[in-house]
């Protein structure tokens, strides 16, 4: 019953959304606001999966000394500190904690992210030194769209914004609606599996 | 404080560009420190927002006891780490799940049914025709049942080039996205850390 229970909910529940999305009865509501309730309350304890497996993670590094351990403190240091900072003195604007997250958080958020242009550019004339058709026509499509988009596009040429209008329009749509069409069916496919008990990876390993 | 906050603010971007140059101790204190105050984030921000006006408030000031019992299965959550009582960790897991039943109908609509909707526009111009070849040799290219040999091996490279062009227009936005970024962060160094630009 261990992993049964579980399933049965799994399945009972799946298949009332189904019926609650065809029958819009007042009962299928109040049982759907019920659900949302429960849900709601249930959630945020996931949280804490989270923060104990990161956790574990760095105390066992530091406790192996594993390479580069010392790092994992200032990991443990960075999450906890700005937790209780957080319950301390709240996360209205001008407390410590959005100090932090002003301060640390976004600059090296922004930062982080901001390195990737660097390694895009490399990753681009990799493609381009591959003389591979598929990839050049990637990086044509590319270039044409970033030009497109700024004001040196329409300087070098008016036919770059119109090109990448129709690039954005034409081939990009066709492109997005075929992959979009198969992420739908893939999404339903799955959706199916789970609620008829084929799907059963989430509930983990053991009895 | 606030040029204090600018002064740790610049000195941790300085930190992560210096993996430019190479991996060092300096972009490995930033990186476990964003890892950390990120996940550190969290924390406060979910217990305000979901916890206290979700669970506490209903509970406690509302008096609404029935809470309690999603309140205990969210609880079990934390066996999981626990070789004995994991099984209990797969009741809130299974009550997240349940909504997957709704995805079935709403995925069908919203992903399938009104874009095939949009694709089935009369074939009056060039335009037209492209996105309705583009979009039918994509949909075969994933058709793994039959083999791309042969003429419809051929028709299936078309939406390898269709796909080609769709990547590149994401990958163009994403360069002009973290290009923005980094113009931000050159602006925040020269601008608020230096004051060399007004």
């Amino acid at each position: 019953m261990k992993r049964q229970l579980p399933l049965i909910i799994v399945i009972g529940l799946g298949f009332l959304f189904v019926i609650h999305v065809f029958v819009p009865h007042p009962i299928s509501q109040d049982f759907f606001d019920w659900f949302q309730k429960w849900i709601k309350v249930i959630s945020p304890f996931a949280l804490s999966l989270g923060i104990m497996s990161l956790t574990t993670v760095h105390y066992h590094k530091i406790k192996k000394k594993a390479p580069n351990w010392p790092y994992s403190y200032v990991t443990l240091i960075g999450l906890y500190v700005t937790a209780l900072t957080g319950f301390i003195w709240g996360i209205e604007e001008g407390t410590p904690f959005m100090w932090i997250f002003r301060n640390l958080n976004v600059p090296m958020g922004a930062t982080m992210f901001s390195l990737l242009a660097f390694y895009i550019a490399s990753a681009a004339y990799k493609a381009f030194r591959a003389r591979n058709l598929e990839a050049t026509v990637l990086l044509i499509a590319a270039v044409i769209v970033m030009l497109g988009r700024v004001s040196i596009g329409n300087a070098i040429s008016h036919w770059i914004p119109d090109a990448t209008i129709w690039l954005l329009n034409v081939p990009n749509l066709a492109a997005q609606r075929g992959i979009g069409l198969g992420v739908g069916l893939g999404m339903v496919a799955t959706s199916l599996k789970i609620i008829l008990g084929i799907e059963r990876s989430y509930l983990g390993g053991g009895d | 404080m606030e040029t204090f906050g600018v002064w740790i603010a610049a000195i941790l971007t300085l930190f992560i560009f210096s993996f430019l140059y190479k991996e060092n101790p300096f972009y490995r204190f930033a990186e476990h420190l964003l890892v950390g105050v990120s996940a550190g984030y969290i924390i406060p921000y979910t217990y305000y927002n979901v916890f206290v006006p979700y669970a506490w408030n209903p509970i406690i000031n509302k008096h609404e006891y029935i809470l309690i019992l999603p309140a205990i299965i969210g609880v079990f959550y934390i066996f999981r780490f626990s070789r004995k009582l994991s099984w209990l960790s797969r009741y809130p897991i299974a009550f997240s799940m349940g909504i997957v039943g709704m995805y079935v109908p709403l995925t069908m609509q919203a992903n399938v049914l009104v874009q095939m909707r949009s694709a089935m526009l009369p074939l009056t111009n060039i335009n037209t025709i492209l996105i309705f070849i583009g979009t039918v040799s994509i949909l075969l290219y994933f058709f793994f049942s039959k083999a791309h040999k042969g003429l419809y091996g051929k028709f299936t490279s078309i939406g390898i080039w269709f796909m080609m062009i769709g990547f590149g227009s994401a990958f163009g936005y994403t360069v002009m996205a973290r290009i923005s970024l980094l113009i931000g962060r050159i602006q925040f160094l020269l601008k608020d850390w230096l004051h060399l630009m007004k």
